[in-house]
């Protein structure tokens, strides 16, 4: 507590604390403004940052490139939607399925893919992902290609889903459990090994850490945190479909990483904010230079990726300076 | 017996067309070390500038043939532009950034072509049918895809095997350093390499045209799919991806023309036809993800 104090006098620390302020009051700042719309952005903001935030794990802290970590979305999502398809509606019994259900295929496919390296990794990770997502399209009983519309979980007498606040918190609570227990993870022994077989991992193994087990470890625990973040997802919209685990959305997640600061802490939540706010800046600024410009926007969005993977490794978070953990 | 004939020459087109875009990839991998997600957008503007080039020359042969050297140059420009500054990067920083210019390129195709997709036709003088076997008719512009992509990869076997590019080539898959220690202008040979898979893949997307669309985002999905194809047959060799892209080929076709059929003995009919697609596109996967348990560096990979 007294170094969360501490690095609250850092301009990394205070800016981080607003931002985490700011976003724990926004259903009232934006009832207040009344700008309805803000809060759902918000919304998927705080969803895409746990995700980024689970891809972090391995991907930042370990070092392991995932390309399909939107799988995760998708099983998250199709275990809330199938399981309300079929009138289960009570979050108790879709939660913990979803979220077992990402784990479990994790553990599966991290079986498998963790004995790669490099580029093989990418490639069979972005491969999992892709038989994911034909296997949901293929599901002609829950909408295949087109989705499902779905019902919210019910948490009966807890909270509404359908209300857009209540749904927010929840979400944000959830984002500030996924932030202390990635906090946990980075400084614990287990996330330490992550970290030091993320530098070299000949010499992790040299020093008696069974690196395989590690790593397969941390790549489940990253699987149930995303498969969390697709159990809310599903429950933003309603609505679930193939497109929520497309690999665009997998790219989408390591560009989120990538542009707030791999495995830095709050880097993929600075990450998902700059994504969104670019996503909805963009095309009204381009709008103002030329009407018809903006519907256009991934035209500077994309170049701007290449800077950022060009002159910018250590995203948003390195703008405040070297960290000391 | 003339049903699985025709199936498996669809599996050797398709086969080969994938062939030459995981050519391109295969090699860019090899030599430059360089994971290139943007393959797929040289393949979708190969189709697009054709689309343009025999709109403009009124002649498929003579706008196909002009597409080419343009394809070319784009490869050379997005070389010199961006992909040069990668190769020293690790693969994150790589897939970021071609990533990036996947977006760039199909907003910009949205921009300049519309977003409605277009079509190219079969040239007329392709536009029947050829017996491939007597009484076994065979559309004749897949079978010029056959005979063009076979010749094409047989010159690639040429290029890499016979002449001093391909020795160059071969060298820089194996020690890249090294050649340029020797002297050798490294920076020549990647554009050429670069520009090399351009037009494989501006070729690949070309062909495929009149068989499907020219439309925003062709090049993504087959991208992943070459991808698969890299890593089964081993990154960086052109046998291991003729080998891969064949099987991949078959597996599809197959997949396609057999599944339904067979799911139809206990699924319901619209169940079988919509879950065929899917599960062959699976079965890739699944292949893909036995052959690196069975050997992690694919199939003819150097072994670490």
């Amino acid at each position: 507590m007294s170094s969360l104090l501490a690095s609250l006098r850092t301009p990394r620390g205070l800016l981080t604390a607003v931002l985490l302020l700011a976003l724990a009051i926004l259903p009232l700042l934006t009832q207040a403004f009344d700008q309805r719309y803000l809060l759902s952005i918000g919304t998927r903001i705080v969803i895409w940052a746990i995700a980024a935030i689970s891809l972090n794990m391995i991907l930042g802290y370990g070092g392991l490139v995932s390309f399909g970590h939107a799988m995760f979305f998708g099983i998250g999502g199709y275990a809330v939607g199938i399981l309300a398809h079929h009138g289960m509606a009570s979050g108790w019994i879709q939660w913990p399925a979803g979220i077992a259900a990402a784990a479990l295929w994790a553990a599966l496919i991290g079986a498998l893919s963790l004995r790669t390296r490099g580029l093989y990794f990418i490639m069979i990770t972005l491969a999992f992902a892709q038989l994911v997502y034909y296997l949901g399209a293929g599901l002609e009983a829950y909408g295949g290609d087109d989705g499902l519309t779905i019902s919210r979980s019910r948490f009966a007498g807890l909270l509404d889903l359908r209300d857009k606040a209540s749904f927010y918190w929840l979400c944000f609570a959830l984002l500030c459990a996924t932030l202390w227990f990635c906090s946990r993870f980075a400084h614990s022994r287990f996330g330490l090994v992550i970290r030091g077989a993320k530098s070299n991992d000949l010499r992790m193994t040299a020093l008696g850490f069974p690196v395989f087990r590690y790593r397969l470890a941390a790549f489940i625990l990253s699987g149930a945190f995303g498969g969390l973040a697709g159990i809310l997802l599903a429950n933003e919209g309603a609505y679930i479909s193939p497109a929520m685990m497309s690999w665009v959305k997998s790219g989408d997640l390591i560009v989120i990483v990538v542009l707030g600061g791999m495995g830095t802490l709050f880097g993929p939540l600075y990450g998902a904010i700059a994504f969104f706010a670019l996503e909805e800046s963009l095309p009204p600024l381009l709008d103002l230079g030329r009407r018809g410009w903006g519907e256009y926007w991934q035209i500077a969005f994309g170049p701007m990726l290449v800077l950022v993977a060009l002159y910018a490794r250590g995203g948003i978070d390195s703008l405040f300076g070297r960290r000391h953990d | 017996m003339d049903y699985l004939l025709l199936q498996v020459l669809n599996g050797v087109q398709l086969g080969l067309l994938m062939f030459l875009l995981a050519a391109g990839l295969t090699l860019t991998f090899g030599i430059m070390d360089l994971v290139n997600l943007a393959h797929g957008s040289l393949y979708m503007m190969g189709a697009y500038i054709a689309w343009t080039l025999i709109g403009w020359t009124d002649s498929f042969v003579l706008g196909a043939l002009l597409a080419l050297p343009a394809t070319f140059a784009l490869g050379v420009v997005v070389e010199a532009a961006v992909m040069r500054r990668l190769y020293a990067r690790d693969h994150l920083d790589q897939v970021l950034a071609t990533f990036g210019l996947i977006l760039f390129f199909n907003e910009l195709v949205r921009a300049v072509w519309g977003p409605a997709g277009k079509s190219i036709s079969v040239p007329a003088f392709l536009a029947h049918t050829v017996e491939i076997l007597p009484g076994v008719p065979y559309p004749a512009y897949r079978f010029a895809i056959i005979v063009t992509g076979g010749a094409v990869a047989a010159l690639l076997a040429w290029l890499v095997a016979r002449t001093r590019l391909g020795m160059l080539i071969r060298a820089g898959a194996s020690n890249r350093r090294m050649i340029g220690a020797l002297g050798v202008n490294i920076e020549l040979l990647f554009s050429l390499v670069f520009g090399l898979g351009a037009v494989f893949a501006g070729l690949a997307g070309l062909m495929a045209a009149p068989l499907s669309s020219v439309k925003i985002g062709m090049g993504d999905d087959i991208l992943i799919v070459a991808f698969v194809i890299i890593v089964i047959g081993g990154i960086g060799s052109i046998k291991g991806a003729f080998v891969a892209a064949m099987v991949v080929g078959q597996i599809d076709i197959i997949g396609r023309a057999f599944l339904p059929d067979l799911l139809k003995t206990f699924l319901s009919t619209s169940a079988a036809s919509s879950a065929a697609p899917a599960i062959s596109q699976v079965l890739v996967y699944v292949v893909m993800a036995g052959v690196l348990v069975w050997r992690p560096t694919g199939l003819f990979g150097q072994r670490s």
